[in-house]
């Protein structure tokens, strides 16, 4: 464009039809400022974008196998192109399958990315929720988004195992008998679930055609709705960002949307596009034509779910075979308890985590800036413990695997994670809050006294010193930008030592210990003589003194309004 | 509720233009400095008071510049940006021509070998294409396109205490003028009147399925019911079953295609060495130390495929139930409760093996009605 008079000329069918399309719209201001929304960079920031356009390249290559997929149970011969079942029976779902890969061009590939996608799409919500979770990114005002981001992820996971389980193959089918199983373990109506959801008893001839129209209509709908509602929160409450020079809880820093975003995430589309079709194109996933069309009397060994399911599948397995025969009824506590309270109790915790955070720590403030993991050593602690316990179920969930290629009897994997479900996660949280106060240390140690170049300088007097340089204002900017300490710990007892109002009784006290465990830190600011930080055990001085000055990130003033917050933490 | 009432928030240029479209932020300039309304809420505005040194100035708004600093640079990479593209435009020509040329199906020899040519040379075309425009991309955004930052202020999410109060009164008037509240004939027939509406998918629902009955707790095992070797299809002798050791699936006879009936069905035969079989396996139930046992696992009913001859277990493969074969199937370790129910089989006229009768207890996994 050329400028006239410092005013960029406008070419004629962007006035005319842009135009005539405000005329009517009244676009031009709103539509303006969104194309110069700023959006923030960090290389974490892609992983939900993964997770977004794997769930767009699941719908186009959905649409595609719609087109030549018949959901039917309807029991057929074969005498298709794949001669090796030639005249067996088999349903037509998975007889539809066999001709998707064989006789429709590109239709294995498509099944092939469709089935990538799939993984990658619940993979990337996976890392995505643990960055979400990690640096904290979740807290006021974000925590819908958080819930919507974890219905999501438990409809993905649904939406998963009706996907693969519709091709009715041998390996899919023993997953659908499993899921009966598992529903008839439900005490009082799980017979009957069973018996609506299979149109009988099991197999009937029912599922393959309802779990088709699950998969492809209500789930992905349901999918559809709630990432449209997603992604407008995050818009309208703009994106959060990495701690960083500049980046303040009032401000939000990067590019605008248009042009750098808009190129940055095409490109991104693309990638992710590219990557799911080389994976589909050198890696095989789920040839259902080597195991056979689904029969309740075959299986073959070390049959494994898709990778979401694993600690589904883990958790069955590693749970003792309670149950209990009482008055003419029998209550399955080996099947419902590890199926379906376990996975349960793990989405309503991390549902209500924010919440939980919140009454721990007193903290009802706005946070558009994250935080570095190391610098919420407690909140790091319980995800890795939480990392640990679905880690353990997950890697239970392919133990006979793991007992083949690692030489370690099979019953000893299991007994190793029965042990390891209770005892890992404390392991975990003791050793993660330890290596983020490490961390901290070496942080406050590092604004002391610079970084450490490797380059060795012999003194006068003989003696060796490295030599060190200070930090850049950038480096500066990244380690010292932290929030200030949780409030609440600075008001858990008055001047005299005397407990506030919130803080007495049974649960103010517990509220209270948990403020001081949630603020633990290590202070960054240097003393006037310059040392005394990022040496010694700064730990102990915080929990000895209580003394607000040592724990946070910086000197509070109560006088900030702010003392209305202590007891608000426990609405 | 006036047009002003909606128009307190934001600066006086935006005041001008009271249409903007709800759920689009406002252009970001000078709301900060205004009293942070979210006091309100409690929760105030840390957000606006910056922490860590030297961040009280936050950059200024750049204007984007138009064009890159080192446009020599940027010629070169320009290049290369269309190189990649004019690479995606010939992939995805190859894409076609592969989808014309390669043919798959049986006509071409071994089908899986065509469709797995055709895959190959479909997937490298197609990731290639994709590839190319995204590296395409990248290179134009980071290398073509001038750096810039730019730096948005955020504005409180909390509105302001007007807006919220005017909010509040309009609910509140609203309600007043419906009449609802005011009127609790009409509001209880209401709530009364729904609530069948919201269960009513509890009542059509229904006929998804019939009701289990005590269809779980039977087979169609009977009487003089012949055994049939799973695959072959065939009858089978104790004298055909001579190796000790040996595990066979066995269908009921006649229901070989009934994929419901042979969810619950199946079942296994074992030869043991004589003296081998104790207590609590039913010897009565057994013909010349050959032992059937139900081949549904009692967990959740993943078929118990699984056989070692030399420990006698025998191991469902899907969570590692494993029974005794030679103590009635009893359960040695991993999730099942049960053991795998006996099948009381002996000989026909022909000398055939059959089923005495079906099993004495509901086969497969645990289920309420069970007890």
């Amino acid at each position: 464009m050329t400028s006239n008079n410092g005013r960029l000329t406008i070419p004629k069918p962007l006035a005319k039809q842009g135009g005539e399309l405000d005329d009517r719209l009244h676009a031009a201001k709103s539509v303006r400022t969104l194309l110069r929304k700023v959006f923030p960079d960090h290389w974490t920031f892609l992983l939900g974008e993964i997770a977004l356009y794997s769930f767009i390249i699941l719908i186009l290559t959905g649409i595609f196998l719609t087109l030549f997929f018949s959901p039917s149970m309807t029991q057929v011969v074969y005498h298709g192109s794949y001669t090796k079942l030639n005249g067996v029976r088999m349903s037509e779902a998975y007889a539809s399958t066999l001709n998707i890969s064989f006789d429709v061009r590109g239709g294995l590939l498509m099944r092939q990315i469709h089935h990538w996608a799939a993984d990658l799409f619940l993979a990337a919500i996976l890392c995505h929720l643990l960055r979400i979770f990690f640096t904290g990114a979740y807290r006021k005002p974000r925590e819908t988004n958080w819930i919507i981001g974890i219905v999501m992820f438990t409809l993905g996971i649904l939406e998963g195992f009706l996907g693969y389980s519709m091709p009715d193959d041998l390996l899919s089918g023993t997953g659908v008998r499993i899921a009966e199983g598992t529903l008839l373990g439900i005490p009082v109506v799980g017979t009957y679930l069973s018996f609506f959801l299979f149109g009988g008893q099991f197999p009937g001839t029912e599922f393959v055609a309802r779990f088709y129209i699950i998969h492809v209509l209500l789930v992905p709908g349901l999918l559809l709705a709630l990432v449209s509602a997603h992604l407008f929160l995050m818009v309208h409450q703009k994106h959060t960002q990495m701690p960083g020079k500049g980046h303040t809880d009032a401000n939000v820093v990067g590019q605008p949307m248009y042009p750098y975003f808009m190129v940055k995430t095409g490109a991104f589309f693309f990638f992710v596009f590219g990557v799911l079709a080389l994976l589909s194109t050198f890696a095989q996933i789920n040839p259902i034509w080597q195991v056979g069309p689904y029969t309740p009397v075959a299986i073959s060994a070390g049959s494994q779910p898709d990778f979401y399911m694993g600690f589904l599948e883990g958790s069955l397995r590693m749970f003792p075979s309670w149950t209990w025969d009482i008055g003419g009824h029998t209550i399955a506590w080996n099947v419902f308890v590890p199926a379906l309270v376990v996975p349960g109790l793990i989405f309503t915790a991390l549902g209500l985590w924010p919440f939980l955070e919140r009454w721990a720590t007193g903290d009802n403030a706005y946070h558009h800036v994250n935080d570095r993991p190391r610098n919420a050593p407690t909140r790091t602690g319980i995800g890795m413990a939480g990392v640990t316990i679905y880690g353990v179920l997950w890697l239970e969930g392919a133990n006979d695997l793991i007992a083949m290629h690692l030489q370690i009897p099979l019953y000893l994997t299991t007994e190793i994670a029965r042990w390891a479900v209770f005892i890992g996660p404390v392991i975990a949280f003791w050793a993660t809050r330890r290596i983020c106060l490490g961390l901290q240390r070496r942080d406050a140690s590092m604004l002391t006294h610079g970084v450490e170049t490797g380059i060795i300088v012999q003194q006068p007097n003989g003696g060796f010193v490295e030599l060190e340089r200070p930090l850049t204002d950038v480096e500066v900017a990244e380690i010292a930008a932290r929030p200030p300490a949780p409030l609440a710990i600075t008001r858990t007892v008055d001047e005299n030592g005397v407990p506030e109002p919130a803080m007495r009784g049974v649960r103010g006290k517990v509220q209270a210990k948990a403020h001081e465990i949630f603020a633990e830190s290590i202070s960054l600011v240097p003393p006037a003589d310059g040392h005394g930080n990022g040496h010694g055990n700064g730990h102990a001085a915080a929990e000895g003194e209580g003394e607000p000055a040592a724990v946070g990130g910086g000197p509070v003033q109560p006088a900030e309004g702010e003392e209305g917050r202590t007891g608000q933490g426990d609405e | 509720m006036s047009d002003n009432d909606r128009d307190l928030e934001g600066t006086p240029e935006e005041r001008s233009a009271p249409h903007r479209v709800i759920g689009t932020p406002p252009p970001a300039r000078g709301l900060l400095t205004e009293p942070g309304p979210g006091e309100s809420s409690g929760g105030g505005q840390r957000g606006t008071e910056p922490y860590g040194p030297g961040e009280a100035e936050a950059p200024e708004l750049h204007e984007m510049p138009s064009d890159p600093p080192d446009p020599k640079a940027a010629r070169n990479w320009e290049r290369v940006a269309a190189a990649l593209f004019l690479i995606s435009l010939l992939a995805s020509v190859g894409f076609v021509a592969a989808y014309v040329s390669l043919e798959i199906g049986n006509n071409n020899g071994d089908v899986v070998v065509a469709t797995l040519r055709s895959n190959l040379a479909l997937g490298s075309a197609m990731s290639l294409a994709m590839l190319a425009i995204g590296v395409g991309m990248v290179i134009w955004v980071r290398y073509i396109m001038p750096p810039v930052e730019l730096t948005e202020e955020r504005h409180p999410m909390a509105s302001s205490p007007e807006d919220r109060a005017a909010f509040a009164e309009t609910i509140i008037e609203g309600a007043e003028t419906s009449q609802i509240t005011k009127r609790p004939l009409l509001r209880r027939t209401l709530i009364a009147a729904t609530v069948p509406v919201a269960l009513a998918p509890l009542v059509i629902l229904r006929d998804m399925g019939p009701l289990p009955g005590t269809s779980l707790r039977n087979t169609v095992w009977k009487k003089g019911m012949r055994l049939l070797v799973y695959g072959s299809n065939q009858p089978i002798t104790p004298a055909d079953f001579n190796s000790p050791g040996g595990m066979i699936t066995v269908v009921p006879d006649g229901y070989q295609d009934n994929d419901q009936e042979l969810a619950k069905a199946t079942a296994i035969i074992i030869r043991m060495e004589p003296g081998q079989l104790q207590a609590p396996t039913n010897l009565n139930w057994t013909v010349d130390n050959i032992v059937a046992y139900s081949k549904i696992c009692t967990h959740v009913g993943c078929p118990a495929a699984l056989y070692e001859q030399t420990t006698h277990r025998i191991l469902c493969p899907c969570h590692q139930s494993t029974f005794d074969a030679t103590r009635g199937a009893t359960v040695m370790f991993g999730p099942a409760p049960r053991p795998l129910p006996q099948l009381p089989i002996t000989t026909d006229a022909q000398g055939y093996l059959v089923a005495q009768s079906d099993f004495h207890e509901p086969v497969g996994p645990s289920f309420w009605e069970r007890g």
